[in-house]
Parts: structure tokens; sequence; C-alpha cells
């Protein structure tokens, strides 16, 4: 495969690119991790809500 | 003509049986919709949803890729930068896309009030933002070889620095307020000014006289783009699109337990 002479600029769009969207896949889990553990810890202090099954269903 | 039995046992026109089956199959359907409007239920369904969704965005991830990698030919005259228009296309293609979407939830904030309307606007912002950054990104890096310019301020390149900013402000909004009923308002109404960018930079190429060339897949007659480009751009918008819905139900889901979290805070701090 060659890219030419301006591979330069195609490698550096597909590099930048594939950083912002594994930048939002490591975002949205991580957020997920944070939520389900702090929703974890908040029921473990005693604070309930009405549904339980819901948070199963989040996992 | 045939009538079938009813529950009674006299018979029925078989027009007033296929009309109840079509209303009962509507009924079926908006009940589906109305459920899905339950974040408990929402929840359960998006997880089975996104274990289907993953690996079909990665099989046309790798099939996009393949294609615009290894079949694609280079264009006879922008040579091999033509595969930067199979990252920066579907990335303008969703950066709009998102902001129609918003649009539609913001309807469903200030209109219907529905439940998820507000969570679904304020997951899209972030990721709308960012496939319009990669879009503005990657125009620049085609521009320069292609144009002699990394930016211009021609009517194109400019309505979509105009949305990118806007998605930071909608960003920026939701962090300001607390109470995310009263920011989701307050975001709906900037989200439906928004999508009056949203012709304007659809049409900006016909409006006005820009470096940024006129539409090329989605026109009148037909795209210009010669299949053997056409049909990996196509795919890789296909790819986009997934990875977008597979983003957004990812994030609305987050949306849902962080405002779980803050209910739960709320209550123990009453309690306390």
């Amino acid at each position: 495969m060659d890219l030419g002479a301006h591979a330069v600029f195609i490698v550096a769009a597909y590099a930048i690119s594939t950083a912002v969207v594994a930048g939002l896949v490591v975002w949205v889990i991580a957020d997920h991790r944070a939520q389900v553990r702090t929703l974890a810890e908040l029921e473990a202090s005693g604070v309930r809500r009405r549904s339980e099954a819901s948070r199963r269903a989040a996992q | 003509m045939s009538r079938e039995p009813t529950a009674l046992g006299a018979s029925e026109d078989p027009r007033s049986v296929a009309l109840r089956a079509v209303s009962s199959t509507v009924k079926t359907g908006a009940m589906g919709l109305i459920g899905l409007a339950n974040p408990s239920r929402f929840l359960a369904f998006s997880h089975r949803l996104l274990q289907v969704l993953v690996p079909v965005t990665l099989a046309a991830f790798a099939a996009g890729l393949y294609l615009a990698f290894f079949v694609a030919p280079d264009d006879y005259q922008q040579g091999a930068t033509v595969r930067i228009m199979f990252i920066h296309v579907p990335a303008a293609w969703l950066g709009m896309m998102c902001w129609a979407l918003m649009s539609i939830a913001a309807l469903g904030t200030l209109v219907w009030r529905h439940p998820l309307a507000d969570v679904a606007l304020k997951a899209a912002a972030p990721i709308g933002a960012a496939f319009t950054f990669i879009c503005l990104f990657a125009g620049s890096m085609w521009g320069r070889p292609m144009w002699g310019t990394y930016w211009v301020w021609d009517a194109r390149l400019t309505s979509v620095l105009i949305m990118f900013l806007m998605y930071l402000g909608l960003i920026a909004l939701w962090r300001a307020v607390d109470d995310p009923s009263r920011a989701g308002r307050a975001a709906a109404i900037l989200a439906l000014v928004g999508a009056v960018n949203l012709p304007i930079i659809k049409f900006s190429v016909d409006w006005w006289n820009t470096l940024h060339q006129p539409a090329s897949v989605i026109r009148l007659g037909g795209p210009t783009i010669h299949p053997a480009i056409l049909l990996p751009l196509l795919v890789m918008v296909v790819a986009f699109t997934l990875l977008f819905i597979t983003l957004h139900v990812s994030a609305m889901r987050n949306e849902i337990l962080r405002r779980r979290v803050r209910t739960l805070r709320l209550m123990q701090a009453e309690a306390a």
C-alpha cells in the first residue's frame, strides 16, 4: 500500500480520528464503571431505590 | 364471502378482522416505544442491543477499512488523499445527524416531556462534538495538500466550525446548571436554535461561492463518485453510524445511572 507523497496527511487524519474515537470509547466505559460502583456503594450504605432489578439490568 | 367466527360464535367481516389486526400491531409497536420510556426497561433493552451492536460495528469497520486501503484506487486528481474522505465524509454526516437527533430530542423535552428525551440530548452532545472535530481535522489534513491551505473562511467550513462551537456551548450549559430538568430545558432551546445551522451547512456550497466542493453523494442527479470509491465510502458511513448508535446508547445508559446516583445522594442527604 503506497500512500504517496501526502502520506503524512493521511496518517495524521487517521491517527487523530482513531485517538478521538478511542477517547470516546474509554470515556463511555470508565463512566459506566464509575456510576455502577457509586450506585453499589450508596446502596451498600443503606440508601435504597424502589427497584433493585433495574440496577441488575444495568450491569 | 367467508366470515371468521367471533368469540361469541357469530361471523365477522374479514375487513374488520384485518383492521383490528393492523390496529393491534400499531398499538403493540407504540406500546413498545412507550415502554422504552421507562428507564429500567430502556436499560434492559439497551443491554441486549449493545451485545449485537458492538460486534456488528467492529465488522463494519473491518470491512470499511479493508475496502478503503486495499480495494479503493487512488483518485485521478486527489491521489491517495482520497482515503481521508473515508473518515471526513462520515464524520461530517454524523456531526449533522447528531444535531438533528438532538433537535428531535429537544422537542421531546419541551413538547412531550418524554423522560428519556433530555437524557438522549445530553448523551449525544459530546459524541457529536467529537465527530464534528474529526470532520474539521480530517478536512484540514485533506485541504493542505489539495487546496494548499489547512483552513479557509468559506461558508461550508465556517458553518461547520460554528456547529462545533455550539456543541461545546451545549456541553458547557449542561455543566453550568445543577438541576438536570432545568439544564435539559435550556439545552433543548439551544439545540433547536442551533438546528437553523443545519440547512445552512447543507446548502452553503450552493448558496455561496465556496472553495469546498458541492455535494457529490446526496444530490438530485445521483452520486458523482466512481463506484470503486463510492462503495468504501458508503461502508464507512454505515460503520461510523453504527459506532455513533453504540456510543450514544451507552452514554444514555450512563446518564440514567448518573441520575440514579444523584437521586440516592439527595435521599441520603435528606435522611442525614
